[in-house]
């Protein structure tokens, strides 16, 4: 058998004995992404609900100054409460959320056709809030133009002098599209696979091999050390991307239990959509393991090496986190940027457009590329005596 | 068989080895006996291809290690200094591992395992993960995956370390065993009674350099002691590394 195949078989036989590696790198890993995502979505559409479809319950300090608008708020579904004695005390205590004042000077002002003023007191810092100030101020535009409009056809003058202009929005996105900025941290996730599934067996097999003493016995083995690197590179590539697989199958499957209807779109990543995110992903999972494995090569020991791999997780986050905050048009120049071509293509490809083969073609071999060259750099380091000894 | 001449290496500022020659044939166990820090592990790793001599030379079997390193390591069975076995692998499949590096075929590598099993005790052991394995048990999975090929040159670094009597006595027994069918072995040691019971041919290395050289007979008449202990302690000037 060629040395490669024996070192490569070793290696992952090893490796699925070990309780760990499967653990982080086969179960743990994969569910993390789709699990967390369906979580906080999940968390996010139960508490929106909550506060759209509860009564809203409203302290109003001041009540007797405007009966009027007590009795439309009544009508319209809000159960009033006394107000507390100083409401902003009350909400920076947080004892309300929100609290509603009738200044006293409201229907002078109300009959001498002034603007009457209310006073919404809220904390606008406080995330959950948001919703019921918001539902309240609604409620309030909506009464204020109700008014306006009768005040002006009391006139004799259109309504309609007031808004010149009426906006109209016809949106062009379609339902995958939508979806995809649901998923649009799917690329980062997957990324962290090929990095994290790698990552236990490139240090096993170099700073592992180092700090228990069987990297010298293994390289006094008739084999060239290209073809010892090689199996393990392979190896290490192989748990990589069968970790990135899991991730994907564990999106495709856990997916569907999104709660769509809440969110307003359905999301769903068909197989076609499954098998080009895996052909763009995959080359990856190549250039992360011979990076991971360079960088163990230098480590003495697992500790340090484990050191060294807490700051590489950073590097997949980079082109991902760069276009959440600024997404761009994809552009053919991007694809000759491994991460970001990843990033970029698997974006595409959950937003359900057609993207050129070139791309991949382009992606793939640079990723690919450079993959092999730091393969080599990997291979050409287990020359150096400083490598092999350095352990004792 | 092993022609080493005016063997040098240096580590920096450091002479690790200055000026060795030795010849170790077939059929004979040669000793290199030393302080720690004498130069013997790195004479070794040169001689088994893993550091490159700065000047000298050296011809196992009539090849250059660095010219033919695959041919020479082919013809080696080594037990380096470094014992590390993979312990989530069972003490036959470390050694099934080396076997097949060496290209053994599965039916030739599954007799072999089973007659070194046997040869070397390890019977009750053989297909038990290597964790937690004892130090007796350690180093004999290292000698049967060294010589899985059945290797015409035995080098062994401080095979005894850590050993317990019985262990020992085994593999003395075994490396006089490898002697009478002819193969070349050549060990270190700093423990004197181990060249004394075993060694051919004894060479006493200290500082990088060769002290003496000879059967044990010859370094007493050599040194004028009457032990070998005093022999060698007079050969290499110092008391230092020999008790540790």
């Amino acid at each position: 058998m060629r040395g490669w195949l024996t070192v490569f078989n070793k290696e992952v036989k090893e490796n699925f004995r070990d309780r760990r590696v499967i653990i982080t790198s086969l179960i743990v890993g994969p569910l993390f992404g789709p699990v967390l995502l369906i979580g906080m979505f999940t968390l996010m559409a139960d508490k929106t609900s909550e506060r759209m479809e509860k009564a809203l319950e409203l302290p109003i300090a001041g009540q007797q100054h405007a009966p009027n608008l007590m009795t439309y708020l009544i009508q319209q579904g809000v159960e009033i409460k006394a107000a507390p004695a100083d409401p902003e005390a009350a909400v920076k205590a947080k004892d309300e959320d929100v609290v509603l004042r009738i200044p006293a000077d409201f229907s002078e002002r109300w009959n001498e056709g002034q603007r009457a003023i209310v006073e919404v007191i809220v904390d606008e810092s406080r995330n959950h809030v948001g919703v019921t100030s918001q539902r309240l101020r609604q409620l309030l535009h909506a009464y204020s133009s109700q008014i306006g409009i009768s005040r002006l056809q009391l006139r004799g003058v259109s309504p309609q002098l007031l808004t010149p202009i009426m906006v109209k929005t016809i949106d062009q996105s379609t339902l995958t599209s939508r979806a995809a900025r649901l998923l649009s941290f799917l690329p980062y996730i997957l990324m962290i696979g090929a990095f994290v599934g790698g990552m236990h067996l490139a240090i096993d097999a170099t700073a592992g091999e180092k700090e228990r003493r069987s990297l010298e016995p293994l390289l006094i083995n008739p084999v060239p050390r290209w073809q010892i690197m090689a199996g393990k590179l392979m190896a290490t590539s192989f748990f990589a991307a069968l970790s990135v697989f899991l991730t994907v199958v564990a999106f495709r499957l856990l997916v569907p239990f999104l709660p769509a209807d809440l969110l307003g779109t359905s999301v769903s990543i068909t197989n076609p959509m499954m098998l080009g995110i895996l052909v763009v992903i995959l080359p990856m999972a190549i250039l992360a393991s011979a990076f991971l494995t360079i960088l163990a090569s230098f480590a003495k020991s697992f500790r340090e090496a484990n050191s060294y791999m807490g700051l590489v997780t950073i590097i997949p986050m980079l082109p991902s986190f760069y276009l959440m905050i600024s997404p761009v048009k994809a552009e053919t120049w991007m694809m000759a940027v491994p991460l970001l071509s990843q990033n970029v293509l698997i974006h595409e490809l959950i937003r359900g457009e057609q993207v050129p083969l070139s791309w991949y073609t382009l992606a793939g071999g640079t990723t690919l590329g450079l993959g092999l060259v730091l393969a080599v750099i990997a291979a050409t380091l287990y020359n150096r005596p400083r490598v092999i000894f350095s352990g004792e | 068989m092993i022609e080493v001449k005016n063997l040098t290496k240096s580590f920096g500022e450091v002479k690790a080895v200055r000026d060795v020659s030795f010849t170790a044939p077939d059929g004979k166990i040669t000793g290199l006996l030393g302080p720690n820090g004498a130069g013997k592990t790195t004479t070794l790793r040169m001689l088994y291809t893993l550091l490159e001599p700065d000047s000298g030379s050296i011809l196992i079997d009539g090849l250059n290690p660095h010219e033919h390193a695959l041919e020479v390591k082919r013809k080696l069975g080594v037990v380096p200094d470094s014992r590390g076995l993979y312990t989530r692998l069972s003490a036959r499949e470390n050694i099934r591992y080396f076997g097949k590096l060496h290209g053994m075929a599965a039916a030739e590598l599954d007799a072999r395992i089973d007659e070194l099993s046997e040869i070397l005790g390890m019977q009750k052991f053989i297909d038990r993960r290597t964790e937690g394995f004892s130090q007796g048990q350690r180093v004999k999975v290292a000698i049967a995956r060294a010589v899985v090929h059945s290797p015409q040159t035995i080098l062994l670094d401080e095979p005894t370390n850590g050993l317990d009597v019985m262990t020992t006595r085994a593999l003395r027994h075994y490396l006089l065993e490898l002697k009478k069918a002819g193969h070349c072995v050549v060990l270190s040691t700093h423990i004197m009674q181990e060249v004394a019971a075993l060694c051919d041919h004894i060479i006493i290395i200290a500082d990088g350099q060769i002290a003496a050289a000879g059967n044990a007979g010859e370094l007493l008449q050599q040194s004028g002691c009457e032990t070998l202990e005093d022999a060698f302690v007079n050969l290499i000037g110092t008391e230092e590394g020999l008790l540790s």
